[in-house]
C-alpha cells in the first residue's frame, strides 16, 4: 500500500458540484478511487457523475453514512478554510486540500487546529497524491504515472507530472507520488514524507523535487543527511529566477539567507542527494 | 502587495500606535507649505516601495520650509533603485534618543506569526540579526490565540526596555499586532520605533505587506496599490489573473504551475537561450485567460519565439489550445512558437492545433532546445 492512502481508502469530495470538483471526482472514480460521498451544502440528497455519487449537506453527515476516512477539497478559496476545519472536526484522518489562494493567516489557524486534532493534511494549493494503480486523490494525472519503488515528494505540481512522465517512460514507477503544495504554510512537509518513504518497504528509491523560497528544502536537506539510507535525487527549480525585490527586515531575520537556488543545491549535494539539472534527467540518475 | 511607509502609518495609528503628524506632498510647492504649517525642522521622505532610500539619498532633514521646498524638488526627481519618487512624507524632525526594532511577520518554518524586538533598532538591523543575534528578541504568537500580554512583557523584558515605557510598549505591540491581523499583512514592521528626547515612544517608520491571496477580502486596501511597482504588463497580467513577472531575454514562456514555469526558464537558459518573462497562467486555466497571456508576452518586443509548456492536470490540454487559437485570430504576428502539451486531455489539445503552423515537441528538453533555436532564426 501506498504511504498515505490505498486502494481501500474511503474519499469525499467536499465542493463536488462545482465544474472542477465534477470533473476530477468522474477521473478519480475512473482510476479506481473510492469516492464514496460528495458534500456540498444545499445540495444533500442529490447525486452526482452518473448517480453513482451520493452528495450530502456536511462531511460530518457524509463521513457518518459513507465511513470515509479521507476529505479531498476542491472548493472556492472563499470557503476552503472552513471546509478543511469542518473535515477535521468530521473526523476523517486525511484532508487532500487542492484549492489554491488561501490567505496566509488563515492557513496559520487551520493548521494549528488540525494539529491540535491530529488530522494529517495535504495542501493546500496542491495536486494531491497518487498511489500508482490504486488510488488517486487530486488531479495528478493518472495515466502519466506506473506503480514501481520510487518515493516522490514534489512541491510543484505540475513539475510532479514531469517527474512521473519521464520515469514512465523509461518503465520506472513510483510506490506513492504526494504533492505537497507550493504554500507557505502547509500540511505535510518534505521532512514528513521523507521520513514516511524511508519507513515504506515498498519504496526503495526517493524523489524530491523543491523550489526556491523558503528554507524547506535545506530542513530536508539536514534531515536526509542524519535519518535517510534510501538514496534521493532532487531537482531545485528556479535557478534562472532573477532576486525579488524585496522590502521590510522581518523576513531576513527570520529566515536569514536562505531560499536562493544555488543554495538549496548546495545543501543537498552535501547531504548526498544527486541533484538534476532538468526534471528529464531524473530517471538516468536513479539508475 | 506593498503598503507606503505613509499608508502604513495611518494604518497603525488607527490601531492606537503613535506616529508623526506629517502629510503627503506631490509637488515641492506642497512640501514647503506642509513644513510651515508644521513649523520648526522637518524630515522629508521619499515615498518608494524599495528598502535603502536612506542610504540612497531619499531622506533629508532640514530646519526651514524653503529648506523642505528645496529638498523636495531634489527628492521628487530621484530615482530609487529603478524607482520614481512621486510623492514625499513631510514629518516633524523628532529628537531621537534611542532606536527600537518592532515588527510582526510569519515564520513560515514555525507556521506561526513571530513578533520581533531589537533594542538596536534602526538600518542596520539586519546586520544586527547576522552578528549579534541575542539582541534580537523572537516572541511567536499561537494564531489560535493572538497576541497575550506575557507576549508582550517577554519582549519588553527581553530588549531590557525601562520600566517607564513599559505601558506605551504595551498599546504599540497591541495595535500593531491588530494591524497586522485585521489587514491580512505578512509583514507589519516599525523601525524605528524611537523613544524621543522628551522621553516617549513613537513610529517614525513603518512598513507592511498585505497578503496577496487576502486582497480579495481587503478592498480598502486594494486600493492603495502603487501602480509603479508593476510594469503595464504586470497590471494587465495581474487583472487577468496570470503571474507574469518580465525580464529581458528573447524567449517568451507560458507554462502552467510556478515550479514548472521557473523550470522551464531554468532550461532555456541552460540550453544558451534567455527566458523573457516568467509567466504562470495557474491551475485550471480556461482560453480566455490563455489568450490575455499570450498577448502580453507579445508584446514584449524583445520576444522571438515563444514556447508553451503546458502539462495538465487540473488544467487542461484543450482550453489552453482553444486560448492559443482564439488569440491568434486577433494577433498578427510572425513571432515562431513552439508547443509542449503533455497531461489532461493533451491528445485534444494537439489535435486542435494541429493546423496551426506551430513547431511541436515532445519533451521539456525539445521543446526547450527548439526555442532556442526558433530564437535564433535557425
Amino acid at each position: 500500500m501506498g504511504i498515505l492512502a490505498d486502494k481501500n481508502t474511503r474519499v469525499v469530495v467536499q465542493g463536488i458540484t462545482g465544474n472542477e470538483g465534477l470533473f476530477h471526482s468522474q477521473r478519480m472514480l475512473e482510476y479506481g478511487t473510492q469516492v464514496v460521498g460528495g458534500v456540498r451544502p444545499g445540495k444533500g440528497g442529490e447525486w452526482v457523475l452518473d448517480g453513482k455519487v451520493p452528495v450530502f449537506d456536511s462531511v460530518k453527515v457524509a463521513v457518518d453514512a459513507t465511513g470515509a476516512d479521507c476529505s479531498m477539497i476542491i472548493v472556492p478559496l472563499a470557503a476552503a478554510a472552513d471546509a478543511m476545519l469542518e473535515a477535521a472536526d468530521a473526523g476523517v484522518r486525511l484532508i487532500v486540500c487542492l484549492t489554491e489562494g488561501i490567505p496566509l493567516q488563515d492557513m496559520m489557524r487551520v493548521r494549528a487546529y488540525l494539529d491540535s486534532k491530529g488530522v494529517l493534511l495535504i495542501g493546500p494549493n496542491c495536486p494531491g497524491l497518487l498511489t500508482p494503480g490504486q488510488t488517486k486523490i487530486g488531479f495528478i494525472p493518472g495515466d502519466n504515472a506506473i506503480p514501481g519503488n520510487i518515493g516522490v515528494v514534489s512541491r510543484s505540481g505540475t513539475l510532479t507530472y514531469e517527474v512521473l512522465y519521464a520515469l514512465k517512460q523509461v518503465g520506472m514507477g513510483s510506490s506513492t507520488t504526494v504533492g505537497i503544495g507550493g504554500d507557505p504554510v502547509k500540511g505535510l512537509n518534505f521532512i514528513d514524507i521523507l521520513q514516511m518513504f524511508e519507513e515504506d518497504p515498498l519504496t526503495d528509491k526517493v524523489v524530491m523535487i523543491g523550489e526556491i523560497g523558503g528554507s524547506d528544502e535545506e530542513k530536508a536537506a539536514e534531515y536526509i543527511s542524519k535519518h535517510m539510507t534510501k538514496p534521493v535525487v532532487g531537482f531545485i527549480a528556479g535557478r534562472a529566477a532573477p532576486p525579488g525585490k524585496r522590502m521590510g527586515h522581518a523576513g531576513a531575520i527570520v529566515e536569514g539567507s536562505a531560499g536562493g537556488a544555488e543554495d538549496k543545491i548546495a545543501a543537498l549535494t552535501k547531504a548526498g542527494v544527486r541533484v538534476a539539472d532538468y526534471p528529464e534527467q531524473i530517471p538516468d540518475m536513479l539508475k | 502587495m506593498k503598503l507606503h511607509e505613509f499608508d502604513s502609518k495611518k494604518i497603525f495609528a488607527q490601531y492606537g500606535v503613535p506616529v508623526p503628524k506629517g502629510k503627503i506632498a506631490k509637488t515641492p510647492k506642497e512640501a514647503g507649505e506642509i513644513a510651515k504649517k508644521l513649523g520648526g525642522a522637518v524630515v522629508v521622505k521619499a515615498q518608494v516601495l524599495v528598502g535603502g532610500r536612506g542610504k540612497a539619498g531619499g531622506v533629508k532633514v532640514v530646519k526651514t520650509a524653503k529648506q523642505a521646498q528645496d529638498a523636495a524638488k531634489q527628492i521628487l526627481g530621484m530615482d530609487i533603485k529603478g524607482l520614481p519618487v512621486r510623492k514625499v512624507l513631510i514629518d516633524p524632525a523628532i529628537g531621537i534618543a534611542s532606536e527600537i526594532y518592532l515588527g510582526i511577520t510569519n515564520d513560515r518554518a514555525a507556521r506561526q506569526p513571530v513578533m520581533i524586538a531589537s533594542a538596536a533598532g534602526g538600518v542596520d538591523i539586519e546586520e544586527v540579526a547576522a552578528t549579534n543575534p541575542e539582541k534580537i528578541i523572537r516572541v511567536h504568537v499561537n494564531p489560535l490565540l493572538g497576541l497575550q500580554d506575557y507576549n508582550i512583557r517577554d519582549l519588553a523584558v527581553g530588549i531590557e526596555l525601562d520600566r517607564n515605557h513599559w505601558a506605551a510598549f504595551h498599546t504599540i505591540c497591541k495595535g500593531l499586532w491588530e494591524a497586522y491581523k485585521n489587514s491580512d499583512a505578512t509583514l507589519a514592521e516599525i523601525n524605528p520605533l524611537v523613544i524621543t528626547k522628551d522621553n516617549e515612544l513613537l513610529a517614525i517608520d513603518g512598513k507592511m505587506l498585505i497578503d496577496d491571496n487576502a486582497i480579495f477580502r481587503q478592498p480598502k486596501l486594494a486600493k492603495l496599490r502603487d501602480m509603479d511597482e508593476e510594469t503595464p504588463a504586470e497590471t494587465q497580467a495581474r487583472k487577468s489573473g496570470l503571474t507574469y513577472i518580465q525580464l529581458d531575454g528573447e524567449i517568451g514562456c507560458m507554462v502552467n504551475g510556478a515550479g514548472l514555469a521557473m523550470a522551464t526558464m531554468d532550461i532555456i537558459k541552460l540550453f544558451g537561450g534567455e527566458p523573457a518573462n516568467f509567466l504562470d497562467i495557474g491551475g485550471g486555466a480556461n482560453a480566455e485567460k490563455v489568450a490575455a497571456a499570450l498577448r502580453i508576452i507579445l508584446q514584449d518586443k524583445n520576444v522571438k519565439a515563444v514556447l508553451f509548456n503546458i502539462f495538465g492536470g487540473i488544467t487542461r490540454g484543450d482550453e489552453v489550445a482553444k486560448g492559443i487559437l482564439a488569440a491568434l485570430k486577433t494577433i498578427k504576428t510572425d513571432v515562431p512558437m513552439v508547443v509542449r502539451l503533455a497531461g489532461t486531455n493533451a491528445a485534444e489539445g494537439r489535435a486542435l492545433l494541429a493546423d496551426a503552423n506551430m513547431i511541436t515537441a515532445e519533451t521539456l528538453a525539445e521543446a526547450a532546445q527548439k526555442a532556442v533555436q526558433a530564437a535564433k532564426g535557425k
